[in-house]
């Protein structure tokens, strides 16, 4: 992302590969300055929110630890021999 | 891509919908409804609801901007398009939406310069190049769109472009949750929560449901590891006797929500004391007006519109299909009368909408099989 008109807050974003111009004004709420390098939601030609990183991480990490639960089941079924 | 491939993987699916079994009594018969039409269409793009246990239904909700615009609003909007010197422009489901006599693309087809675009922007860009006319944007969306309305609005102001007004359509999530839960038609025992509404609104304005109506609510990504994850926290709060609201989609939504597009929406817009609803009739307080500051750029102030209501088309069964009480496929004219291509009801036209969804995937008139 990088700002290409700061009066009309528009900024140049690679969406899926292709480089758009997008409105960045709604992102302007103080303390969490959107910076080159975030990842933002685009509605109708506007980032309406920033993709927190370390969340999402967190969310795959909780559920891939559930699969693992759920893998580690199906290798114990495999292996048990009931009668 | 990423933060889309991961919540598309299939391994993580079937972990989640073999943890759902798990925690789902096999007693009960559990309605969730999803509010928002992007999870209705992914749901059925993904066959997210073939991987749930018979006893989990999913029900759609009022969430889907194109389907809930009444008939009415249509022709006014076709009525300005028809005004001398106007261009008329909308996002492009909205063409093919009908009113009581044709749609957009047809008055189009009969001489009137209506114009599709992707933003509010592209709408003012239109204007600012074609000074010597009146150019109108339909505005239609929930939270979700509107603050880009809003802020589009406050650019034109701010330039002073005159020729530019918009027809405000927004409307608000809130209101029409409420009535639903306040109708007797319906059971509902959970929701997936609006994900890009809640963008902007946070999670907050849905605290309402567990605190009045005893529901639990899990504000939901959209894609089906997303939306899988969600209906397991729903039924683990109804397991553990839980009820509150939960945030699965906390990579994007954060629970006070998008202040600074709040605050735009406050300076543009205003509460209207009653908005038309496709199928569900007039709520109270759920639709949006532009504010007084901003009444000059009002398509309905600087326009003469016929402001009729229309009733729906005896045929279509919108309004059932919008509350969750018939499936799509149980309405008289689906897939027969009814289709993407020659729409009699709004369900049918946005990719979002129910009906839509189930005849672009191929679920035309049939129980759901469970695998």
């Amino acid at each position: 992302m990088e700002i290409v008109d700061e009066a009309n807050r528009l900024a140049r974003v690679d969406v899926a590969g292709v480089q758009r111009t997008v409105n960045v004004g709604l992102m302007d709420a103080e303390g969490d300055p959107i910076e080159p390098g975030d990842w933002v939601l685009i509605h109708v030609g506007f980032a309406i929110s920033k993709v927190d990183e370390a969340e999402a991480a967190q969310t795959l990490l909780m559920l891939r630890g559930m699969g693992q639960d759920f893998e580690t089941e199906l290798a114990e079924l495999r292996e048990s021999l009931i009668e | 891509m990423r933060f889309v491939d991961e919540f598309r993987d299939p391994e993580l699916g079937r972990a989640l919908a073999a943890e759902i079994r798990q925690t789902v009594d096999p007693g009960t018969h559990l309605k969730l409804m999803e509010v928002c039409g992007g999870h209705t269409h992914s749901i059925y793009r993904y066959g997210v609801d073939d991987l749930l246990p018979e006893n989990v239904e999913l029900v759609h909700g009022p969430g889907c901007p194109v389907c809930v615009i009444p008939m009415g609003r249509v022709d006014d909007a076709i009525a300005m398009a028809h005004e001398p010197g106007v261009i008329f422009t909308c996002f492009g489901d909205m063409m093919r939406v009908p009113g009581s006599n044709g749609t957009l693309m047809e008055a189009k087809a009969a001489g009137a310069d209506v114009r599709m675009v992707y933003s509010p922007l592209d709408a003012l860009r239109i204007a600012k190049s074609e000074p010597g006319r009146e150019v109108v944007f339909f505005a239609i969306g929930f939270e979700t769109t509107a603050p880009s309305t809003a802020l589009t609005l406050k650019r034109a102001k701010a330039e002073g472009v005159e020729n530019f007004s918009c027809f405000c359509n927004h409307v608000t999530i809130v209101p029409p949750l409420r009535a639903l839960l306040d109708s007797p038609d319906l059971r509902l025992d959970g929701f997936i929560g609006p994900g890009h509404v809640s963008t902007v609104v946070g999670a907050r304005p849905l605290e309402f449901i567990p605190a009045d109506y005893g529901k639990p609510v899990v504000v939901s990504g959209f894609e089906p590891v997303d939306i899988l994850q969600s209906v397991l926290m729903i039924l683990t709060q109804l397991r553990d006797g839980r009820c509150e609201v939960e945030n699965q989609y906390s990579r994007v939504v954060p629970y006070e929500g998008n202040l600074r597009a709040l605050e735009v929406m406050a300076e543009v817009f205003a509460l209207r004391p009653h908005f038309e609803w496709r199928g569900l009739g007039f709520i109270s307080q759920s639709g949006l007006r532009l504010s007084d500051a901003y009444a000059d750029m009002d398509a309905e102030r600087r326009f003469s519109v016929p402001g009729v209501r229309i009733a729906d088309p005896k045929a279509c069964q919108c309004g059932e299909v919008l509350k969750g009480v018939i499936r799509p496929w149980e309405c008289k004219v689906f897939g027969t009368a009814c289709t993407p291509e020659r729409p009699i009801g709004t369900c049918m036209v946005s990719s979002e909408g129910a009906c839509a969804a189930y005849y672009n995937y191929g679920r035309f008139s049939r129980e759901r099989e469970v695998v």
